[in-house]
């Protein structure tokens, strides 16, 4: 098992919303599908997805619906706002910006910078 | 879903929370059966992975942002649930706190009223008040301000194009007819006053124009009151004639009701037909009032430009006189009430600063009375924060129950302060001006609502600060009975600055009543017993005609002297202790300097009698006879001060003064000013203390000197009658004199009356009216704050020795005897008591030099007092603590032992 590490600040919501922009999805699949994407690089407490949830679900980001599930069992489902696309698309472009920053910054070679 | 859905529909969020976590744990638990897992161990799989589900919900619920809302309604609810189970500590508690901040809200109250509210004219705050300023001639009390002369008014008025200008100026005298004869208050104003102001008559027209120059129709305008009074309110009333002053004026407009200037004048005429020489003059004049108003779009800065370029205009125009004149507009506001107030402004603070410390008191009681309950709920807090509340939930649930208490005893304070602010007013010394203005508004209510808080916040902070954190285990371990070191230094802190904060109080009170015992006791230099003062007004038609004058006075004492009762008799122009005085500077010798370099003196001009009447020792010389009359050579009789002021050690008798403001007429028989004949000093009499018991002493001018009635040249005659009061020395209690007296000064034609009527010992009882005002306040608080501490000192020891019983169970079973249990006791309240008091005397001095500069006639050092004060709290203190400590010496051992 290799280790694993924490969730830097901010970045569940993003990971939140990118999974549910996908299409309306209930809480513990969206679990499901962060465990699977990321099972080997970063630790998602379950614990911690329904806060932050009910956090973007407050803020409007995401709205949410009670649908019954394929095995017809009734399940909140959350959905993607307009204003929930528009956030992930400027949080995705900031997280984009700054990891090439982060990689440039080690990308240079001892002696490198002028 | 907004806020205050998710507030409202709390227990539907709650369902669907529920229901939600649950759809998690029993799919999970479903997909990791269908993996293989063992039923039981797929479920507890699944709850491991969740966390504590109850923790979960906590943080969705924290997510709503509506949680505090929520938390602060349990917090209420617990907060009313404790303190109704302890209804006695409730009760005392929150009359500590109404009487604390009911007292502080009463005097914010008039401070509101008297100080910050706006002027009750339309757009107050471009009102502006106008002054002439004078480069290099300063007057002690006024510096280089001065009255507009009316020349200058006109001329401004004309030439400014930033503001709209308006006069006025005081013109009291005896409206005769119709109705019953009165004296009045009265104001000759300019026509363009009503409109600058922006007010509007009740009734009828203001003054136009036509009406405001010399030779206009004599027309009047007239108070509401005595439109009430004379007219009983009849519409008919404007057209009708109203005699002021022996002279027939149309009524022609009636003013709003409460129309006050600087006061409230009854009758207002035209200042522009007042045609006296002095309304000429550019230098020597009475002055007169100039408010203006910002025309629209000008400033302040305009407007004081404009009048710059104004004041050098007019002094190229006219060296003689305006020479380094300019002129300086201020807002009318702050310049009024400074006016208005004067040194009551200086009271009032005080008293609210006073009043804070009393509250500052309160607050430490209440303090202590909740940190004892703290420290005896120590194990139920611990054992709280063991069971997972965080401190600061547990300190914001201390808080919003001192917050509840604050607000509790706030709004109960805000009714005593409603119904204590009218009674208040009335015993303020005199009358308080604006005191009609105090009443409760917004203003009132935020100051309330933030002082209740802020103590609320202030005696809830030991005890939230004390929640527990460390040694959890030891608290719960710990039998109840034990008081951890650092709550005693905290209980002997909160005692310690109650004790500093009486000192002062007690000290400051002590210092009044020095002061006024001092000041009573002090010589007035005149024999205050059956003397009665009053002003009076020939009949018009007497002053119409110099001549005449001096006979009608002489007359008017002959009646007065023949009256049962009546010992004597005798007039002066200014009286000692009233308001009014004339200052004259004086030279020694013929070389006059500049006329702001003269020392002054306090000129009264009086008949021969005046020395016997009222008591004034003669010292040397002689005093005034029938002799110093008209023609014969201008005399005068000076105070012992005067005389050492002028003369040093030198004989005084036969000297001359030269004092060319006195009332004389120059060489071409013109009159006023530039006198240069001198005046001989005949006699030499004790000092007056004309400023007051209280203030003369600190006085500037205290040279004192007397001149003949009979020695007032006839031009002057009318002004002088105007001014002049008469003093009747009695064998009966002067008062019981007045309806004769009145009878008798009424004349043939029913118009001369009596006003300003008091006793010289009114007059000089009056003079400590601030002090005795003060010292009354002070005692209150003070008593306030003595019984505060004592009932502090008594209940934290109270308290801690209770705590202590089991200790002093073990020190008697080792032999202690009930003696030294109470010195253990009583050693530990003097240590807090001195502590308390060697704070307190630090402060006390601050607060006595605050007083010495407030006050006057107080002296801050006075040793006796400080001693004597703190003695008694000492004492008093002693006394709260002496019953805890007997309390704990009659512990019995075995059974303080088994309670442990």
């Amino acid at each position: 098992m290799t280790v694993k590490s924490d969730l830097p600040q901010g970045t569940l919501e993003l990971l939140v919303l990118k999974v549910v922009a996908l299409g309306p999805v209930h809480g513990y699949a969206i679990a499901q599908r962060l465990q699977h994407v990321s099972r080997y690089v970063v630790q998602v407490p379950q614990g911690s997805l329904y806060p932050a949830l009910h956090r973007l679900e407050n803020r409007g980001l995401l709205a949410a619906d009670w649908k019954e599930t394929e095995t017809g069992r009734e399940a909140k489902f959350y959905r993607l706002t307009r204003k929930g696309r528009a956030q992930l698309e400027k949080e995705a472009a900031s997280w984009e910006r700054l990891t090439e920053a982060v990689g440039l910054i080690l990308g240079l070679s001892e002696g490198g910078a002028q | 879903m907004t806020w205050w859905h998710r507030l409202l529909r709390r227990r539907q969020l709650e369902d669907q929370l529920d229901k939600e976590l649950r759809f998690h744990l029993e799919q999970h638990t479903a997909d990791l059966i269908a993996r293989g897992d063992d039923p039981e161990e797929a479920r507890r799989q699944a709850r491991l992975a969740l966390g504590s589900p109850e923790q979960v919900k906590e943080e969705c619920r924290d997510a709503r942002g509506t949680r505090w809302v929520e938390d602060l309604a349990q917090d209420l609810r617990y907060a009313l649930r404790t303190l109704r189970q302890r209804p006695g500590f409730a009760a005392v508690a929150l009359l500590t706190l109404a009487l604390g901040i009911g007292a502080t809200t009463v005097m914010f109250t008039l401070i509101n009223g008297v100080l910050l509210k706006p002027l009750h004219f339309p757009d107050p705050d471009r009102l502006l008040t106008l002054n002439e300023q004078t480069k290099g001639i300063t007057d002690y009390r006024w510096g280089d301000l001065w009255a507009y002369s009316y020349p200058n008014y006109l001329d401004c008025k004309r030439q400014s194009s930033s503001l709209d200008m308006a006069a006025w100026r005081y013109n009291g005298g005896t409206v005769s007819a119709p109705g019953e004869a009165e004296h009045v208050d009265g104001a000759e104003i300019s026509s363009a006053l009503f409109p600058v102001l922006g007010v509007t008559l009740s009734r009828g027209r203001t003054f136009v124009p036509e009406d405001d120059q010399p030779g206009g129709a004599p027309v009047a305008i007239i108070s509401y009151g005595l439109w009430q009074r004379h007219y009983g309110g009849s519409s008919a009333a404007i057209g009708r004639p109203l005699v002021f002053e022996g002279k027939s004026y149309t009524v022609v407009g009636v003013a709003p009701s409460g129309l006050r200037l600087s006061w409230e004048p009854d009758v207002f005429t035209p200042i522009g037909q007042n045609t006296q020489p002095y309304m000429q003059m550019r230098d020597a004049h009475p002055g007169i009032e100039v408010w203006a108003r910002l025309r629209p779009g000008a400033t302040l800065e305009e407007a004081q430009t404009e009048l710059a370029v104004i004041g050098r205009r007019l002094a190229s125009k006219y060296p003689k006189t305006n020479t380094g004149r300019g002129f300086l507009a201020r807002p009318l506001r702050q310049e009024l009430v400074v006016e208005l107030i004067g040194a009551d402004r200086g009271t009032l603070w005080l008293l609210l600063g006073a009043v804070s410390l009393v509250l500052l008191i309160a607050c430490v009681n209440v303090a202590s009375l909740l940190l004892a309950r703290a420290v005896s709920r120590e194990r139920e807090l611990a054992m709280r924060v063991a069971l997972g509340a965080s401190r600061g939930r547990l300190a914001r649930q201390c808080l919003t129950e001192s917050a509840m208490l604050g607000l509790a005893g706030g709004a109960l304070g805000v009714w005593l302060a409603v119904v204590g602010t009218g009674p208040f007013v009335a015993i303020w010394p005199g009358s308080l001006p604006r005191a009609e203005e105090a009443q409760l508004d917004w203003h009132v209510l935020v100051f309330a609502l933030a002082v209740s808080l802020l103590s609320g916040f202030l005696f809830g902070l030991a005890p939230a600060l004390r929640t527990p954190t460390h040694h959890l285990d030891q608290i719960l371990r710990a039998g109840a009975r034990t008081v951890a070191e650092s709550s005693r230094r905290l209980h002997s802190g909160l005692v310690i600055s109650e004790i500093a904060l009486a000192v002062v109080l007690l000290v400051s009170a002590g210092i009044l009543g020095k002061t006024l015992l001092r000041l009573s006791s002090l010589d007035p230099g005149i024999d205050l017993r059956n003397l009665l003062v009053t002003r009076a007004a020939l009949a018009p038609a007497v002053l119409a005609n110099p001549k005449r004058i001096p006979t009608a006075w002489q007359e008017l004492l002959d009646r007065i002297r023949r009256l049962p009762g009546v010992q004597s008799a005798t007039m002066v122009d200014t009286v000692p202790m009233r308001e009014g005085n004339n200052q004259i500077g004086y030279w020694t010798t013929s070389a006059l300097p500049e006329k702001h370099q003269m020392p002054l003196a306090l000129s009264s001009s009086v008949t021969p009698d005046y020395l016997k009447v009222m008591g004034i020792p003669l010292l040397e010389g002689r005093f005034f006879d029938d002799h110093d009359r008209m023609g014969s050579k201008p005399v005068i009789v000076i105070d012992e001060v005067m005389a050492k002021h002028a003369f040093g050690s030198k004989d005084p008798i036969g000297k001359n003064l030269w004092m060319p403001d006195m009332p004389c007429i120059g060489p071409k028989g013109e009159t006023f000013h530039d006198c240069t004949n001198p005046y001989e000093v005949v006699g030499v009499v004790g000092h007056v203390r004309y400023w007051g018991l209280a203030g003369d002493d600190q006085a500037h001018v205290r040279d004192q000197f007397y001149y003949p009635f009979a020695q007032v040249p006839d031009p002057f005659l009318a002004r002088w009658s105007e001014l002049m009061s008469i003093v009747v020395r009695t064998k009966i209690p002067p008062l019981s004199l007045l309806e004769p007296l009145r009878r008798e000064v009424r004349g043939a034609t029913g118009d001369q009356v009596l006003y300003e009527v008091y006793t010289m010992q009114q007059l000089a009882s009056r003079s400590l009216a601030q002090q005795r005002f003060l010292l009354l306040l002070f005692g209150i608080f003070a008593g306030l704050a003595l019984l505060l501490a004592c009932i502090g000192i008594y209940g934290v020891l109270a308290y801690v020795t209770s705590r202590r019983v089991p200790e002093i169970g073990v020190r008697m079973a080792f032999g202690a005897s009930a003696r030294d249990v109470m010195q253990l006791v009583l050693g530990q309240s003097l240590v807090m008591i001195f502590a308390g008091v060697g704070v307190g005397t630090a402060a006390a001095f601050i607060a006595a030099r605050l007083l010495e500069h407030l006050v006057t006639g107080v002296r801050s050092i006075e040793p006796l007092t400080f001693v004597v004060m703190i003695c008694v709290l000492v004492v008093a203190a002693l006394t709260a603590s002496f019953l805890p400590a007997r309390r704990a010496s009659r512990v019995d051992p075995m059974r303080a032992l088994r309670e442990e």
